[in-house]
């Protein structure tokens, strides 16, 4: 594998760093190096200054108020749905509903649509990489309506087996609902999620609400890489705002808008509703119909100003930088004696996580909680344990895996300081 | 160093060689717990005498260094030991037992083989 160094870098990482105050921490002793992504993002000042800027000049709720502050919050919150929906290219906005997290998002998809259009006998298609937020509301709402689930195997390189002639062996006349992540929190595999789509709706009735519909899980696709939701062309889309500079507790879920129309509401109270009388009442245009409550104000627009930093960076950087970081890291864990690295291996097809295991006599030689642990004591965190993905631990046959995960901010640098930490946990485990 | 105090050489050499570790084939006590958090799975069984005292016991399991050393100190220290003894064991008399004090995060591992334990001896009054 080559690692081009001379090239101008895609991103400024040392400009970039300074944004992230956490950054300069030291965690027992040594320079924080923050490998965590996958599981959340760390912050920039513009994020954290955009959401105190709004509790400190313009805080009021939102929709109803005819006062100024109001109005302001009103414009802030739209206007960070906009942001978002530029951002992965959803056309119309009122296609993006604000949820907590992606996992709520697949849940209003599991109770809204699916409880009014799968029906017993139905069948529904996942795939053996997801997390559990793309499967166990699919698990109720199978257990609920007497659907059945079926999963696409993935291959030994930890890809999906979805070429054409193996895709007629799954998608049925019986399925109602694909869901398929878009990069997957283990592996890393960036699934080929459009042609799927193109091939799933090139086999079916051209009848839209018969054929079946597509889910993507892009939870680990938006933050790192150009995303087009148009071009992808998916009935629905989800993802979260904390692994992509955002706060934590807003979530997106995109549906095309004659879905979000006919489907049911997810939650009721206020703010949903159009008119309500003693006995009934009549719901809100989309997407309001989606967010009964008060909404996470703050948070859109905390997530509104993470997409402005990240536009500021350009996606296509971000995507250059990971994989360069990516290709840099699979070399360097590959001079590691006994080391294992899951899913593919070339960085083209895969996203900036990587997940492996100290492996001898085919056994997990340190458990990756004990590698987690040793590895924190070098200021170094990365994750451990199922990833949220216990079915694929028992594919991949282990019980659980270290992962490391890239942003922005990390550098090659830090990668380097991977390498000794991992060969002083073989040192304490006698390897 | 906190390394040297969360994996202690003489807890490694457990974790590698652990006493205690086996199946008793017509336990009188006996259950099976899985930590969420990381998938360890620590089983503890227990042969009495007189229906009081302990007369063997043996765990089985995979998982963690922290989590499978716990049980076999845990599984050598109530051998011989009176059920209402054992039936005292804490968190804290753990820690000591492994002499170590792991962060909140891995407390869960260290402490794994007492809640086996407590099930265990729960087992023995439904039966």
């Amino acid at each position: 594998m080559k690692v081009e160094t001379k090239t101008k870098p895609n991103l400024d990482t040392d400009k970039i760093r300074k944004d992230f105050p956490i950054l300069s921490r030291e965690i027992h002793g040594k320079p924080l190096v923050y490998f965590d992504n996958a599981a959340t993002s760390q912050k920039p000042k513009q994020v954290i200054a955009a959401i105190s800027n709004y509790y400190e000049q313009h805080n009021a709720n939102v929709h109803r108020g005819v006062h100024k502050l109001s109005e302001e919050a009103t414009a802030a919150f739209e206007g960070a749905r906009k942001k978002v929906a530029d951002f992965v290219n959803a056309g119309d906005m009122r296609q993006i509903v604000f949820t907590r997290n992606a996992t709520e998002a697949i849940n209003l998809v599991a109770y809204s649509w699916g409880r009014k259009n799968i029906k017993k006998g139905d069948e529904i298609l996942l795939t053996q990489m997801e997390h559990h937020s793309n499967l166990v509301p699919w698990q109720l709402l199978a257990k609920e309506t007497g659907a059945k689930l079926k999963f696409i195997p993935i291959s030994e390189s930890g890809e999906l087996r979805i070429h054409v002639l193996e895709l007629e062996k799954y998608v049925t006349s019986r399925t109602k609902l694909v869901a398929i992540t878009h990069v997957s929190n283990v592996l890393g595999t960036i699934n080929p999620v459009k042609q799927t789509i193109e091939k799933i709706y090139e086999r079916s009735t051209k009848n839209f609400e018969l054929r079946p519909k597509v889910l993507i899980d892009g939870a680990q696709a938006v933050p790192h890489m150009p995303v087009s939701i148009q071009h992808i062309n998916p009935d629905f889309y989800v993802f979260t705002g904390h692994k992509m500079l955002g706060p934590t507790g807003i979530g997106v879920l995109y549906a095309k808008k004659e879905l979000l129309e006919d489907m049911d509401p997810f939650l009721s109270g206020g703010d949903m509703i159009l008119e309500v009388d003693w006995e009934k009442s009549s719901w809100n245009y989309i997407p309001w119909k989606f967010e009964a409550g008060t909404p996470d104000v703050a948070g859109a627009i905390g997530l509104g100003a993470a997409a402005d930093y990240l536009n500021s960076l350009g996606m296509k950087n971000v995507r250059e930088h990971e994989k360069e970081l990516t290709a840099y890291a699979l070399e360097k864990l590959s001079a590691v004696k006994d080391l294992v690295v899951y899913g593919p291996k070339d960085p083209e097809k895969r996203g900036g996580v990587i997940s492996f295991n100290i492996v001898k006599n085919d056994q997990v030689a340190i458990h990756p909680h004990d590698l987690a642990s040793i590895l924190d004591t070098e200021g170094i965190a990365v994750r451990s344990g199922h990833h949220c993905a216990q079915p694929l631990m028992k594919v991949l046959e282990i019980p659980a895996a270290a992962r490391v995960s890239f942003y922005i901010y990390n550098t090659k640098d830090e990668v380097n300081r991977l390498i000794p930490a991992m060969e002083k946990a073989k040192r304490i485990f006698k390897l | 160093m906190i390394e040297d105090q969360l994996y202690r050489e003489t807890l490694l050499e457990i974790y590698r060689n652990p006493t205690n570790r086996g199946e008793i084939t017509k336990p009188d006590l006996e259950a099976k717990l899985v930590n969420p958090l990381c998938g360890d799975e620590v089983k503890l069984q227990i042969k009495l005498k007189r229906g009081e005292i302990v007369e063997k016991a043996l765990f089985s399991g995979n998982g963690c260094a922290i989590s499978q050393a716990s049980a076999a100190l845990l599984a050598e220290s109530i051998q011989g030991k009176k059920l209402s003894s054992v039936n005292k064991l804490r968190g804290n008399d753990i820690l000591k037992l492994i002499g170590i004090n792991p962060s909140p995060s891995r407390i869960g591992c260290a402490l794994l083989s007492l809640e086996v334990l407590m099930e265990a001896l729960k087992s023995g009054s439904k039966s």
